[in-house]
């Protein structure tokens, strides 16, 4: 649900937020999230219109007339969930044209492009890294031996997808142990690997990961966001807040779509 | 007013970049009659090119007014090294193979010249945004837009009108257009014809790799971005009449001002709309808007 926390987000810096659009990729995911982000925005800030939503296609790499359309709406907000190389071409193609200037632009997995693109991100951008990752990730000692060694091994941070992929480890070995101590220090069958990951909980570099929706097959944790500022020239996040599992995910099986909807009850 | 005049900027450099592609593109199934699916690989390969050297450059503090330059000397070695290789190496083999079999055969070269990208550069982003920003921008109403934007026009128009020099006023465009119009005869008379296509091919592929170059400031340079420019360059020699380049101009502003109305106006049917009036000029004329007449050979 990272859209909704980058709706609380914006909330809380542009409260008085008369316009706001977006630009996210044309498949499910820029879909749910301009879907998440453009439902939110309506509960949390309702005299706020939409100024534009622009879909290109994925990987498309030009973003030229969308980011006039995005320049020409007068936006005080602008969301985009582009990732990758759609991300840094938005970056370094919205910079020149002084989107960043004119609207306050979240970028919500803009964590990965923070270093490599620290040059052609200003100060004042929104940032988030789709959950508590990288730049937001707490400082526990599991993140302390993931962070150093992927630093080590790699010689860059370790972004959030790194994070997730790890968590994901962690979450089996959490499961596997759990199995194989129900079964009497045997090895355990998938299946029982499967049954025993249901609705766990274990921590991680990134923080405490719950099983808690989907009947305990799916994660949740809280997120964070933050606004870039650089220091002595090195690129850092301010203003970080915290969003709670809870307050960014639906109740167990309630859809999003109508979580939002209702104005996040529970 | 502002948001017209932008749809028209905007459209003007979407066709730019678009052209410069497209140009090479229906340049060498003009003279080759090749569909030349590699050209797509020569769009990458000088945006590779373009954002490593000139970024290692800059960083060893070569003035940054010559990245312009830098930009250009990548794009013409892509074209000197790889072009030739393809063509003398595997393509001339070919000639006498019908059209839909050699164009499979640059579909296969597309595939190893992907890989090979990334066996040389491997999958990491490349970026080298410097030359962008350099030139300052304008103002039109409230939209800011980099001078840099002039260069990619500046760069669609010289190929084009240069081009349209080349082939009818100068010798060799004449003796070019007599191997556009048939070979045979041609070799009979004396040209030189392996040549003419071994430049042909290179040319059409600096076009491509120059494109390439000059959009890598623009973006992140990354596997698989030579994908969506022979899809898009297809659509525009499609629409314009394959081998004629006046159709690729008037296919490229085409498709650059629907697309960009469509961003302006109406942005949840542009994924839709280059491809929907593909179709409709090709239901009104099947070989493009600029298709010329072939004389039938007995």
């Amino acid at each position: 649900m990272d859209s909704v926390g980058a709706a609380l987000y914006a909330k809380d810096v542009k409260p008085n937020a008369k316009k706001f659009s977006g630009i996210n990729q044309n498949y499910a995911w820029g879909q749910d999230s301009w879907s998440d982000f453009e439902g939110s925005m309506k509960q949390l800030i309702p005299a706020a219109q939409v100024g534009t939503s622009q879909m290109p296609k994925l990987f498309a790499g030009q973003y030229g007339a969308e980011i006039s359309a995005l320049l020409a709406s007068g936006s005080d907000i602008v969301h985009t969930s582009f990732w990758d190389g759609d991300l840094e071409a938005f970056i370094l193609q919205a910079g020149p044209r002084g989107l960043f200037k004119k609207s306050t632009v979240i970028l919500t997995t803009g964590e990965t492009a923070m270093y490599k693109l620290a040059a052609q991100i200003p100060d004042g951008v929104i940032i988030g890294a789709r959950g508590p990752f990288g730049v937001f990730a707490p400082n526990n000692e599991l993140n302390k031996w993931f962070s150093s060694n992927f630093t080590d091994r790699y010689n860059v941070p370790p972004n959030y997808a790194a994070y997730q992929m790890t968590q994901s480890f962690l979450g089996v070995k959490t499961a596997w142990e759990k199995a194989q101590a129900a079964n009497g220090g045997k090895r355990p069958t998938p299946e029982q690997v499967v049954a025993a990951f249901e609705g766990i909980s274990y921590e991680s570099p990134g923080g405490k990961v719950q099983m808690s929706l989907g009947k305990g097959h799916q994660a949740v944790m809280e997120t964070a966001y933050g606004m870039t500022k650089k220091v002595g020239g090195k690129m850092t996040v301010e203003k970080v807040k915290r969003y709670p599992a809870e307050i960014v995910n639906p109740p167990e099986g309630i859809k999003s779509s109508d979580w939002i909807k209702n104005g996040f009850k529970k | 007013m502002d948001q017209l005049i932008a749809v028209c900027i905007d459209g003007v450099i979407y066709s730019s970049w678009l052209f410069t592609s497209a140009i090479g593109l229906t340049l060498i199934y003009g003279v080759m009659k090749i569909l030349n699916i590699t050209h797509g690989s020569f769009y990458a390969l000088g945006a590779y090119m373009a954002a490593s050297v000139t970024g290692a450059l800059l960083a060893r503090g070569m003035e940054p007014m010559l990245s312009y330059l830098v930009l250009l000397g990548s794009a013409a070695a892509v074209a000197l090294i790889v072009a030739p290789l393809l063509e003398r190496g595997l393509l001339r083999f070919m000639y006498a193979k019908d059209e839909v079999v050699i164009m499979l055969i640059t579909y296969a070269c597309f595939l190893i010249l992907e890989d090979a990208i990334k066996l040389i550069w491997g999958v990491d982003p490349y970026f080298v945004a410097e030359p962008y920003g350099l030139l300052d921008s304008f103002e039109v109403g409230s939209l800011t837009y980099p001078n840099y934007n002039l260069i990619l026009i500046g760069i669609a128009v010289a190929s084009g009108l240069g081009l349209v020099y080349v082939l009818n006023k100068t010798r060799v465009g004449r003796l070019l257009l007599t191997v556009i119009h048939d070979p045979e005869i041609s070799r009979a008379m004396g040209i030189n014809v392996d040549l003419f296509y071994l430049v042909t091919f290179s040319f059409g592929a600096f076009l491509a790799s120059m494109a390439g170059a000059f959009t890598a400031p623009t973006l992140s340079v990354v596997p698989a971005m030579g994908v969506d420019i022979i899809v898009l360059s297809f659509a525009v020699v499609v629409i314009g009449g394959l081998g004629s380049l006046q159709g690729a101009a008037v296919g490229a502003v085409i498709v650059g001002l629907v697309r960009s109305i469509s961003i302006h106006f109406a942005p949840e049917i542009e994924l839709f709309v280059i491809y929907f009036v593909m179709a409709l000029v090709l239901a009104v004329r099947p070989r493009g808007l600029f298709s010329v007449a072939e004389a039938r050979k007995i």
